[in-house]
């Protein structure tokens, strides 16, 4: 199936979230994710079905105050 | 004596917060955050490099246990944006703090505050646990007292500007109606900005230009870590009141 992953995108063989984030080498403790603007809790992960298509975004913390933006 | 920091029930060790923004690596900040004593250590929600998986995260350095993670929706512009990225900081299990910001000007990085009383109000009710990045207007911070913040985050200049409190009659009027605590949020630029702040009757001050740009950050964040101190103490205990003319201060009698 075809996905857009962190703006990009990708072919996907596998079905889960959690597929993805393995075939990525993302640690899921790490992450959060969000489908189709629907973020998606932790434990739910392993259970949430990829369909073709599908917007997937993988965020986690950087360095960041007040100023983020003005590097 | 003791004078602790508490909000909704959380016990800070240190009234100093700071920001993790423009440190040379992971490795600087770690030490400047040791440095500071602070145990809030704000960090931004960005996308994972999907292509370039170099396993470096901020948090291997930062550990979660020792500091509280407090996220910021630094860069949002939108109440949509803050909600989605409070939403995902969240779901990253850190904690359900969120320093709010939603941006109104580029130039100036001035808080778009109709947008932000509306974020505050809908994540509330979600049960963030929300600390709003505003500007120092004492109305507003009512209204996002009323809407169910946390504290309040007044600016005491723009962000990364280093101006110090320009507007300490503000904070001081921020102050005396506040119900919930009332934390200084950029601005700062050396130590004595900081002990203003904390002078006033601040409950904490957040920084991280102040740091970040300072020559010499481990330094900074020392100096920074002893005004707040200072600052607080100085408040505790009350400062004289000022006069115009002269008290002499040793006695008269016994003088030749």
């Amino acid at each position: 199936m075809k996905l857009k992953v962190n703006g990009e995108d990708r072919e996907f063989k596998d079905r889960t979230v959690l597929d993805l984030l393995k075939e990525l080498e993302i640690i899921p403790e790490r992450v959060a994710v969000e489908v189709n603007l629907k973020v998606i809790k932790r434990a739910d992960l392993e259970n949430h079905q990829l369909n073709d298509g599908d917007s997937v975004e993988i965020v986690y913390f950087v360095g960041g105050g007040t100023l983020e933006s003005q590097t | 004596m003791e004078d602790k920091l508490i909000i909704k029930g959380i016990e800070f060790k240190s009234r100093l917060w700071i920001g993790t923004g423009k440190y040379k690596d992971f490795e600087e900040t770690a030490r400047v955050i040791e440095a500071s004593g602070a145990d809030v250590v704000t960090v931004a929600v960005r996308r994972v490099n999907i292509t370039d998986r170099k396993s470096e995260n901020l948090l291997d350095y930062i550990d979660p246990k020792k500091y509280k993670i407090l996220p910021n929706t630094a860069g949002c512009y939108t109440v949509e944006d803050a909600l989605r990225y409070s939403r995902l900081a969240r779901e990253s299990g850190v904690s359900d703090m969120i320093k709010l910001e939603v941006i109104g000007d580029e130039k100036t990085l001035f808080p778009d505050v109709i947008g932000l009383l509306q974020a505050t109000e809908i994540l509330a009710k979600e049960g963030f646990i929300i600390f709003p990045y505003t500007n120092d207007d004492p109305v507003m911070a009512k209204r996002l007292e009323g809407a169910g913040a946390a504290a309040v985050m007044p600016l005491g200049a723009p962000i990364g500007s280093g101006l110090g409190i320009r507007n300490p009659y503000n904070i001081k009027i921020i102050l005396e109606a506040a119900k919930v605590p009332v934390i200084v949020d950029a601005g700062v630029g050396t130590a004595s900005d900081a002990a203003v702040a904390m002078e006033l009757g601040c409950d904490a001050v957040l920084m991280n230009t102040a740091v970040a740009a300072a020559k010499d950050p481990i330094a900074m964040a020392n100096a920074m870590k002893h005004a707040v101190i200072a600052g607080r103490l100085a408040y505790k205990a009350g400062r004289m009141p000022k006069k115009l003319y002269a008290t002499a201060s040793s006695p008269i009698e016994g003088m030749l």
